[in-house]
């Protein structure tokens, strides 16, 4: 059961600062550690003025209403909080699922595009372009932009472009044009370079819908803002459905916009233990990974300082992850800050956990994850079972399901070697494992 | 010489500075010196040195395509100091210009004082505003390094004069909305936007250069016109981008460019 006067737009009506939020230069915690705005002077002027327009807008019952309007009528939130119970009965406690992947694009993302196109509108802009990895939040920017009725633009990464075929089309379909950004090493990163070039010579016109809770003030907190109802839906769903908060939360932690949505409306809550899940692609201990808070070091990259994978020159690095929407070698600069502070606890989780994790989701509850989403059930799974020893089967966790995993079919086919209907089946490996199938 | 010096001395021959850059390391670190060291012969007053970086968002493709070029042949951190050493020595001002994530890596009273100890001049932060500064600000003047921040044609009054406030050597205006490249026509952004930063300049006797693509000449001879230094880059890259296989060809290329551009500054048109 959803709880229906849960706002899907959250409590963003809130303006008075709270501890976990930015200063107004945009640190998070100490001023100078993590955040702040590493940004062209050309650009400055409209983050400022994007700055203002953010909190007038969030001040303004009108445009908070409109938002929760859209969000609910047009993008079907609030999203239900699933008790999955075969998981459950696996891991010995309660694991409770928000189903994020049941939003409108297939993920929390729309959220973000929704609040920063209403924005858009309010600001009187007329164009918007967005970067994309796998193409989630290409998909959705274009969504937004169709719904609205604004030129949409999407830098995506060369090497994406081909991984993500898919997802270019669809994009293509809903009037964005998609532009293949061949630059660096092709991918995510990239992708937000190019969009940034476009934007330095198109502020006047055009807003820039970032992808993630990451980049320059205000972005990290704008986003988080945006993305937020996905902790205070489920938080409230939670209580009305079981009596209890959570013991702990996860979610996977690329960027970290679905994140830093579930978490905000539970760090007041001193009881509620935090994980984020990174992808540690074949291991931290290898050079093809994106766990960026676990292996990164402190630096500058896309506007904010937060840690960054980077070689000794202050070079960035590239990552790797099999999921896309994960393989970035920065990190949003609010979860360095929790990191940091210890607020909230930062944990590598490899391709292969996270493969095993999207089998084990799709066999023992019938949902094929997103693979970033993945993450946050492997690790989540280890933390369940945790929690399960100390405190035995009352104890709950509630992770993010973030997205659907349509669009990693394709990795699927190939990881599993999928789609030749010759009686095999993908086989989840581990102890966990026998006791679903037992 | 001072960058101070070099304006000075420009502004008693009644003409403007020409600022030329390349990226340390292109087309290596060797033939990037022999490279400026030519500018140097042929009449840059100013030599900027480019530090290549993974990602640089301000860069058009000319300049990303030298600095991916460089990083490919496995460009150091140490190489820029290697290069400003090898051109300050001829007594021309010689600053770096550089984003920031690798100076915030190397140690930024580290990255200032071997800047220094190489005879550098100062550094241009095209992604580091003053009001992020504080700890390169310090580093800067303890070393008695000048800080070249940048306006653009998007800064308010009140950003442009805490912008000049905050520099010193001289005032970087970066005259077009958009990522760096040569044009073919130059800016009707650049006129306002020098009067506007000169406003502010004057009380603190700061000169402004201007950078807006320029590519020959005539152009240069236009921005000298209103600007106190016209700064190049693209142009230099895109002379040894167009001689990949002939060092020789490639040297004499930006030889007669930086005579052209040198004639230029001297035209005031």
């Amino acid at each position: 059961m959803t709880d229906l006067t849960t706002s899907p737009a959250g409590a963003v009506t809130t303006v008075e600062r709270g501890r976990f939020d930015a200063d107004e230069h945009g640190w998070f915690g100490e001023p100078g550690l993590f955040g702040g705005r590493f940004m062209p002077e050309a650009l400055v002027a409209a983050l400022d003025e994007l700055t203002e327009a953010w909190q007038d807008a969030m001040a303004d019952p009108t445009f908070v209403g409109e938002f929760d309007q859209v969000l609910r009528e047009y993008a079907g939130l609030p999203s239900p909080l699933f008790h999955a119970r075969r998981l459950s009965d696996m891991v010995g406690c309660r694991v409770l699922l928000k189903r994020e992947d049941l939003n409108h694009t297939g993920a929390h993302k729309i959220r973000n595009v929704i609040g920063q196109a209403l924005l858009t509108k309010r600001m009187g802009k007329k164009r918007v372009i967005a970067e994309t990895g796998a193409g989630q939040h290409g998909v959705a920017s274009a969504t937004a932009a169709a719904y609205f009725g604004l030129d949409c633009t999407v830098y995506m990464g060369a090497v994406d472009t081909r991984r993500q075929a898919l997802n270019v089309a669809r994009m293509q379909l809903l009037g964005a044009t998609v532009v293949p950004v061949e630059s660096g090493s092709a991918t995510l990163k990239d992708a937000i370079n190019e969009a940034l070039r476009d934007w330095v010579a198109s502020v006047d016109h055009t807003a820039y819908l970032f992808g993630t809770a990451a980049g320059p003030h205000p972005f990290p907190s704008m986003v988080r803002d945006f993305v937020r109802g996905t902790g205070d839906e489920a938080r409230a769903q939670c209580l009305e459905q079981y009596g209890v908060l959570p013991d702990a939360i996860g979610a996977c932690v690329g960027g970290g916009s679905n994140a830093i949505g579930l978490f905000t409306a539970f760090l007041d809550d001193p009881e509620v233990e935090v994980y984020g899940f990174e992808a540690a692609g074949d291991g931290v201990d290898t050079p093809r990974h994106a766990a960026t808070i676990h292996a990164g070091e402190s630096g500058v990259l896309h506007g904010a300082r937060t840690y960054v994978l980077q070689d000794e020159d202050g070079q960035t690095k590239e990552s790797h992850s099999i999921s896309a929407g994960l393989d970035y070698p920065g990190v949003g600069p609010q979860h360095a800050q929790l990191a940091h502070s210890g607020r909230a606890t930062y944990v590598p989780v490899t391709d292969a956990e996270a493969m095993e994790a999207f089998a084990l989701l799709a066999r023992t509850e019938g949902i094929i994850p997103a693979i970033e989403s993945a993450h946050a059930i492997a690790g989540g799974l280890r933390v369940a079972e945790r929690l399960a020893a100390e405190k035995g089967p009352d104890a709950t966790i509630l992770l993010n399901l973030s997205g659907r995993g349509d669009k990693d079919m394709g990795t699927a086919i190939e990881y599993f070697g999928l789609g030749e209907a010759d009686g095999r089946q993908p086989q989840p490996q581990g102890a966990a494992a026998q006791g679903v199938q037992a | 010489m001072s960058v101070a010096e070099a304006f000075e001395k420009a502004r008693s021959e009644g003409r403007a500075v020409l600022v030329g850059y390349l990226p340390a390391g292109f087309p290596d670190v060797e033939g990037g010196i022999d490279a400026l060291l030519t500018m140097v012969e042929a009449g840059c007053d100013v030599i900027e040195v480019g530090v290549p970086y993974t990602d640089p968002v301000m860069d058009g493709p000319t300049i990303q395509a030298a600095a991916q070029q460089a990083l490919d042949r496995g460009f150091r951190i140490a190489d820029v100091f290697r290069t400003v050493e090898a051109v300050a020595a001829t007594g021309t001002p010689t600053v770096v210009m550089t984003y920031w994530n690798p100076v915030e890596r190397y140690g930024v009273d580290r990255f200032a004082q071997d800047l220094a100890a190489a005879g550098g001049a100062g550094l241009i932060t095209p992604d580091l505003t003053p009001d992020y500064a504080p700890e390169w600000i310090g580093a800067a003047d303890k070393r008695d390094l000048d800080k070249i921040f940048l306006v653009a044609p998007s800064s308010t009054d009140a950003r442009i004069a805490s912008t000049v406030a905050a520099s010193r050597g001289f005032v970087y205006a970066t005259a077009v909305m958009g990522v760096t490249g040569a044009r073919a026509s130059t800016s009707d952004l650049a006129g306002p936007l020098v009067e506007r930063t000169k406003r502010a300049a004057s009380a603190h006797d700061l000169p402004v250069g201007v950078g807006l693509g320029v590519s020959n000449g005539e152009q240069a001879a236009e921005v000298a016109s209103y600007a106190d230094a016209v700064i190049v880059g693209s142009a230099f890259v895109r002379a040894l981008l167009e001689h990949p296989e002939d060092r020789e060809a490639g040297l004499a290329a930006l030889r007669s460019l930086t005579e052209d551009l040198a004639q230029g500054v001297r035209r005031r048109a």
